[in-house]
Parts: C-alpha cells; structure tokens; sequence
C-alpha cells in the first residue's frame, strides 16, 4: 500500500504541460479543396539536420492523380521567428501524381511547416504540412 | 531509503506538501485520516517519514532525451566527404598537418593557419578579431568537429572544409598570398610528397612567380597572361592545398567533457561518479539551456549548433567595415570556382545538395551568423563573430534583453532570467569543457 501511494506521489509530480499540437497528418486537403495531397520523406522518416527527399503525391477532389503540375516550397517555424533553412525544390516527376521534392532539411526540434504553392493545369491552390520533430 | 540517484533527485517532501494536498487521491486519503482512523493516521505518518527520505527524479522523460541528444556520444562518425578524395588519405593529412604550421604560406613569411588557430587554444587565438599579416574583421574559430558543418566561415561562405583552407591563404589581412607562389613553394619544399599522394605537378615554366586573380593588380595582370591550361594547372594545385589542409583538419575533434560523462550516467540511470556530479547550480543551469532559456533550439545536437545562420542582434563593432553576415555570403559561394559545383570537386554533384538548395534571397539572412558550437567554450572568450561579448556572462545577459537588430530583424526575444539564473546557465556552460 504505502509503495502504491508512493507511486501517486511520483505520477502526480509536475510536468510541463504539452503545447497545444498541430495537425500533422500525411494526407491534408489543399486551401481551396482543389487537390489531395500527401508528403512524406522518401526514405521513411524525417530526421534533424539532413537534407532529404520528400515525395508529394497530388490528387484531385475526386481521386485522381494531377499530373505537369510545379510545386513552389516556403515555410518555416511559426513559433520562431525564421523560414526554412534550405530551399526545398521540385526536382522530378515520379508518375502518377508523384513529385520529388529535394533539398528539404530541418535545423532544429519543434513545429515546422512547409507550405506547397501548387500550379497544375487545373489550376492553382495552396496545401501547408505540418512536421513536429 | 533510496528510490532513485541522489544526482536525478529533488527531495519530494516539496512534492508531499505541495503536490500531494493538489491531488484529489490524496484528499481522499486525508479525509479517512481525520475521520478518526488511527491505522490511517499511522500509515500517514509512516508515509510522510519515507517520503522525507525519498525523491523524485529531477529530470522529465523529454528533458532526458533532450540531454542525450546533446552528449558527445550522439555524434554520428564523420561522414566521407565525396568532394575531396584525399580527405581520409594519411598522407594527405600529414602534409595538411605541415602546411598547416608553415609560416612560409604567407606574403611575408610570418603567418601560418596555426597563427589565429592556435594548438595548444582549440585551434582559436582568444582575439576579439583574427590577427594575420592585418587585423580582420572576424573571431577566430576553434576547429574541433569543424568538418561536420556544411558551411565554413561565420557567414558561411565557403562550402567546404578544402575550399574554405584557400580564403586565408590570400586574403590580404590573413596570409596574404597568391596561389603561383603558393604552388612553386609546394614544388620546391614537398615536391615529392605532394606527387606521391596528388600526382604530377604541373610544368612550371613560363609560370610567373606571383600571380592570382584576387591579388594585387601587379598579380592580377600577371594571372590574366597566363594561359587557361597554366590557370588550371595552378588552381588544381591550389585546390589540393586546401584538400590536403582538409584532410588535417577533419581529425581535429572535440573531447568528451564533463557534462558527456554527466549525460551518460543520466542515459544509464546511474549515479555520476567523481567530476561527473553536477552541483544544483549546474543541473539548474542545464535545465534553463534545455528550457526555459531555449539556447538548445539553435545550440542543438551533440555540436551544440544547429549549423545554420540567425540573426540574433549582435550589434557591430564600431571600427570595423559594414557586415551584413549570411545575406553577402551567397554571392560570393555561389561565385566561387572552388565549390561543389566547380570543376576541383572529386566525385559526383549529389554531393552539392547544400549549395544547390542555399537560401538565397530571404530578409532573415541579413546579419545572420552561424551558430557557433558551444563545446569547450568557457575557455575561449570574447565571444561572437567579431569578439563583441568578453564574457560568457555578457553573453546570456545579451540574449536575455534581446536588443533590435542594426539592420535585419533578431530572431531572439526578451526574457525574464533572474540573475541566480543566468549564474546557473553559466556554470552550466563550464562543464562543456574537458
Ligand atoms: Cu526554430
């Protein structure tokens, strides 16, 4: 009994609360609703301080890949007062709605966003991601 | 009775009283108390004596990991760098090691790299400003894990460790030289070595003896009437300079400290032993550097830099020329014929990835400086890219009332640090040294 007491006073001890998170799905629909998108490293996982390949997959609303669009990269960490430190670019398309983009990197833990300006023949809308490293 | 190590501990009779009157169990547990329940009453007491005895672990989950990611024992291996093919050569890096003290890679003789990057000083000369043949106009840096960043120079521009040998070597405040006298010297003092390990070295004849495109007009105009074949042929002997003065100083690394050793018992969940034992002002000084204070936001990994470039309103140095840091840096990689693009890099491109995705054009670089490692740096004051800060106290008080930028906008905001804080943030700082 008095081990499982102890046991409340360690669990009770205090700790900082977590900042509210963001929304960090894979898959997230553009501003506008005109695209479905999902970004993710090419090798898996995101990793601090190296430059990476990430792969952006474009749908339309309806599912079906978007194809000769170009991706313009910006971003940042909106709780620091700084961008990217790299200029991620669109450097390939992979087939079926599937794009490259090279040159990503994150300098530091926390929320970073990458905001992905879309053109595509269809039209043009904004998607933003939100990476917690 | 102990739970945990006395290091990782606070005495938890605060947490009894404070913590414990919070928690809606332990109210519960008062109330069958009061009502009169002498076993009750006794188990409260027996509790409130083991507890007295007893602590809680100092460090949350998150801060241990936070504490782990900075300890030497997170460092990767070196990776291989593809641009220089002589990098892990031990010829090569004998010879770097010579020509690195050699006071006859200089105009006048009397500068060699290991006059701003002392030996027996981390490789730093302890100067607000670097002092070659002139006095520049930035702090020398230490070299320890210099070959882990991919941008060199406070503003960072140069791209590699081979590339960035070259700047000093004719810069007119630093060594002050040109690369035809620089490669008729090598011929003449380490011909054979040089071959062994480099190749042929070029014809010399019809060679001036001085002549560079960045030096004096004299060596300009000499530099201009040399044919692209001589042009080459020097600057390929330039270039392996630097990749033999590369090759040395990759192997300059930083020593484990006091707070790895700290780190590693914290990981283990153990009791540090000996110099290992952190006073509380350390430990509160860690928690601030990994809290509150946010300097591993920036000072991050086990370099304790994130390897790229704030403005943190640093004001300038009054007699020195205008510095706008990172912003006038991209230019000048991007020109330079030396980086990874140009035609001295061995191996393939998909090594130019930092280069190739530079930021060029963003308001943000404007002052921005490279975030220094913050291993050993008790030792080396004054501090910042141009010595501005004498201590490392003047340091955190810096950060901790954020001045504006002169031009540009600081990235750092004003915080409330009392001053036993910033003593412990200090005494903190001391156990990253040996
Ligand atoms: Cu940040």
């Amino acid at each position: 009994m008095v081990l499982g007491v102890l046991a409340v006073v360690y669990m009770t001890a205090p700790n900082t609360p977590p900042a509210a998170a963001p929304e960090t799905g894979q898959t997230r629909g553009s501003e506008k609703g005109m695209f479905v998108a999902t970004f993710v490293p090419q090798d898996g996982a995101a990793r601090q301080n190296e430059l990476q390949d990430w792969v952006l997959t474009l749908k339309t609303a309806t599912g079906k890949p978007v194809e000769n669009a170009t991706v313009e990269v910006s971003g940042g960490m909106p709780q620091h007062a700084h961008g990217l430190p790299t200029s991620p670019k669109m450097t390939d398309y992979l087939g079926e709605g599937r794009y490259r983009i090279s040159g990503v990197k994150f300098s530091m833990s926390g929320w970073w966003q990458l905001k992905l300006g879309i053109s595509a023949p269809t039209g043009s809308d904004t998607v933003v991601f939100n990476i917690v490293l | 009775m102990r739970c945990f190590p006395a290091q990782f501990q606070e005495k938890c009779v605060a947490v009894f009283h404070r913590e414990l009157r919070r928690n809606k169990r332990s109210a519960r547990f008062r109330v069958s108390a009061k009502s009169g329940n002498a076993l009750s009453l006794i188990l409260v007491l027996l509790l409130a004596v083991l507890v007295a005895g007893c602590e809680r672990p100092q460090f949350s989950e998150a801060e241990k990991r936070t504490v782990a990611s900075l300890a030497l024992s997170a460092l990767p291996p070196l990776k291989p760098d593809t641009t220089n093919r002589y990098a892990d050569d031990p010829g090569a890096a004998a010879l770097g090691a010579t020509l690195f003290f050699d006071f006859s890679l200089s105009r006048n003789g009397t500068v060699a790299c290991s006059t701003c990057h002392q030996i027996g000083q981390q490789f730093q000369d302890g100067l607000p400003q670097g002092m070659g043949v002139g006095r520049t106009n930035r702090r020398t840096q230490p070299l320890a894990g210099v070959a882990f960043s991919p941008w060199f120079f406070w503003d960072g521009r140069r791209d590699s460790l081979w590339s960035q040998a070259l700047v000093p070597l004719e810069n007119p405040l630093e060594q002050a030289g040109n690369r035809a006298a620089y490669a008729r010297y090598v011929k003449a003092r380490f011909g054979e070595r040089y071959e062994r390990i480099f190749g042929p070295l070029p014809d010399f004849a019809g060679i001036p003896a001085s002549a560079s495109p960045l030096g004096s007009v004299a060596e300009q105009s000499a530099w201009s009437g040399m044919s692209d074949g001589q042009r080459d042929d020097i600057n390929r002997v330039f270039a392996n300079i630097g990749k033999a003065l590369a090759a040395f100083q990759r192997s300059i690394m930083p020593k484990e400290t006091r707070f790895d050793r700290f780190a590693a018992a914290l990981a283990a969940g153990k009791e540090p032993k000996d110099d290992a034992v952190f006073s509380a002002e350390e430990i509160q000084g860690l928690k601030l550097f990994i809290g509150k204070a946010n300097c591993s936001t920036c000072h991050n990994g086990p370099l304790f830099t994130d390897h790229a470039f704030h403005n943190t309103g640093v004001p300038p140095v009054a007699d020195l020329p205008p510095d706008r840091g990172r912003i006038d840096a991209v230019a000048q990689v991007d020109a330079d014929p030396f980086n990874c693009l140009g035609v001295f890099r061995d191996g393939g491109p998909e090594a130019c990835g930092e280069l190739k995705f530079m930021v060029r054009d963003k308001p943000e670089l404007i002052r921005a400086y490279k975030t220094p490692s913050l291993r050993a740096v008790a030792g080396r004051p004054p501090y910042m890219h141009a010595g501005q800060f004498g201590s490392l106290e003047e340091v955190v008080a810096h950060y901790a009332k954020a001045p504006l930028s002169v031009e540009g906008v600081s990235e750092v905001h004003p915080m409330q640090l009392s001053e036993r804080e910033r003593v412990a943030l200090v005494a903190f700082l001391k156990t990253l040294s040996p």
